[in-house]
């Protein structure tokens, strides 16, 4: 793309590209130092991730009067119009991707004294790594502003939503065979639910990428599967 | 660009050009323009300077007639008749598709004067339906209420807003089809701009309207189609939403983003 005749232009959409990349940096880390956490019972690791959030909530703020004001300054029209709406839509996803990371350290505090078998956490463990790995994805694509990997993200995250189902199972099993299994159970559910809300940010930042690219709309059902103990409906 | 590609098949065409070229002497201002104008919706030509966008404004009433070197070629159709033929009545033509230039051009006479002339020309009239005319020539404008009491008035001891205004009640008082605006916003105040914005919309419910602007943000507020020229050439001719949000030529999007040069 060639420069704006004033370049004061370029350097308002810049400043908004690189906030959004560093959101995403602090995004992804959350999400690894959060089950990291999780995993090993680490309660200072789990505490740095709660007062992490701040700077994204910080960020977020920041970039949206960045394009706000840019809005107002420049009367955008086209792709930077729809830039500047893109950076206020990922900068609101990757906000609250921040949070559910911020949601699964907490749990580990409470999760502590319930310390149970680590074979529940396995599951988990394979959620945030296809989580992780879609928010990776979709923050290169962004970078990029590369469509195919954008829709290959949005096409992924039925992935995600299987895994959650086999690890509700998983957890409804542990609980079955234990009732001491309840309350270490319940939190890791959540933490899963957690899990799968991050990828469905992912799948969001996917829709304004395509959308930021192409001004076209991406489709709009995504491909579902979920079972929850009845047979499987495509939603 | 041919015509048939890009008029709209479920929207009637007040004016059609086609195949039209357009020559100052030998240099070759518009090169092979096809558009539809569509009944009673604003279309907008943009474009860089030089690219032919009033050129082409002008051929659509043959104000180049008046000019010894400036000849077109091809068809321009209002309601399906060529304005182009030399058999055309030029005048009974200017009647019917009026234009408002950049710069207000009132006559040197009366408000009441300014209005009655142009429609004596082509009927005459009782005094009491004169009255009536201009009354109505000056409410299309939404100018009556400042001027009811003033008709006797010179026209230039007016604003220029009101001025632009007097203009545009001048070309409705004739009852056209199409009125054509070259920038009639350009010499103005952001206040009367906006009150000549807030008329076009109304004048669109009557009229066909094809403004030339360089005022982007203008082009996306008033107009329904838009046509973005450059060099002589139709470059992009489609729904404004459509052009100024999602273009299809990069040529489009450089100019309305700023890139261009």
């Amino acid at each position: 793309m060639s420069e704006h005749i004033v370049t004061a232009y370029d350097r308002d959409l810049e400043a908004l590209d690189r906030k959004i990349s560093e959101m995403g940096g602090i995004a992804e880390k959350m999400l690894s130092d959060a089950m990291d956490a999780l995993s090993t019972f680490d309660l200072a690791l789990a505490q740095q991730v709660v007062s992490t959030d701040h700077r994204l909530d910080v960020l977020q703020r920041e970039i949206e009067e960045g394009a706000i004001l840019t809005i107002a300054r420049r009367q955008p029209l086209a792709v930077d119009l729809r830039e500047c709406i893109g950076a206020i839509r990922i900068s609101g996803d990757l906000e609250r991707v921040g949070d559910l990371a911020k949601n699964i350290a907490r749990r580990t505090t409470k999760l502590v004294d319930e310390a149970r078998t680590l074979r529940a956490i396995i599951g988990l463990k394979s959620m945030h790594d296809l989580a992780a790995l879609q928010l990776k994805e979709v923050l290169d694509a962004y970078a990029q502003r590369d469509v195919e990997r954008a829709r290959a993200v949005w096409q992924n995250d039925a992935d995600l939503d299987s895994l959650e189902d086999s690890v509700f199972r998983d957890l409804l099993t542990f609980m079955m065979e234990d009732p001491r299994n309840i309350s270490f159970c319940t939190h890791l559910l959540f933490c899963s639910k957690n899990l799968e809300r991050i990828g469905d940010h992912t799948t969001n930042i996917a829709e304004t990428i395509v959308y930021l690219v192409t001004g076209e709309p991406m489709p709009t059902e995504r491909p579902k599967t979920r079972t929850f103990g009845q047979p499987s409906e495509k939603s | 660009m041919n015509v048939a590609s890009i008029v709209n098949a479920e929207l009637p065409v007040k004016l059609s050009v086609r195949d039209l070229d357009f020559f100052y002497g030998v240099h070759h201002a518009l090169k092979n323009v096809s558009l539809p104008l569509h009944t009673n919706k604003v279309t907008a030509f943009i474009g860089p300077s030089g690219c032919g966008k009033s050129t082409l404004l002008r051929v659509l009433n043959r104000m180049y007639d008046l000019y010894p070197r400036q000849r077109a070629e091809g068809e321009v159709l209002l309601d399906g008749e060529n304005i182009l033929d030399p058999r055309v009545d030029v005048n009974l033509l200017r009647s019917r598709v009026g234009m408002v230039f950049q710069k207000p051009t009132p006559f040197p006479m009366t408000i009441y004067e300014n209005i009655a002339f142009g429609i004596r020309l082509y009927e005459r009239l009782s005094k009491a339906d004169l009255d009536v005319r201009v009354e109505q020539a000056l409410r299309g404008a939404a100018l009556w209420n400042e001027v009811k009491d003033k008709l006797q008035s010179s026209g230039l001891g007016l604003s220029g807003g009101q001025q632009q205004r007097l203009c545009i009640a001048r070309s409705v008082a004739v009852q056209p089809d199409v009125i054509l605006f070259d920038e009639p916003c350009s010499a103005l105040d952001p206040i009367s701009t906006a009150k000549i914005e807030e008329l076009m919309d109304e004048l669109a419910t009557q009229y066909t309207i094809a403004i030339v602007t360089h005022n982007m943000q203008q082009a996306v507020r008033v107009s329904d189609f838009t046509a973005f020229m450059y060099l002589g050439e139709l470059v992009e001719f489609a729904e404004t939403d459509a052009v100024f949000t999602t273009p299809k030529q990069k040529k489009t999007q450089d100019y309305i983003t700023g890139r261009f040069g």
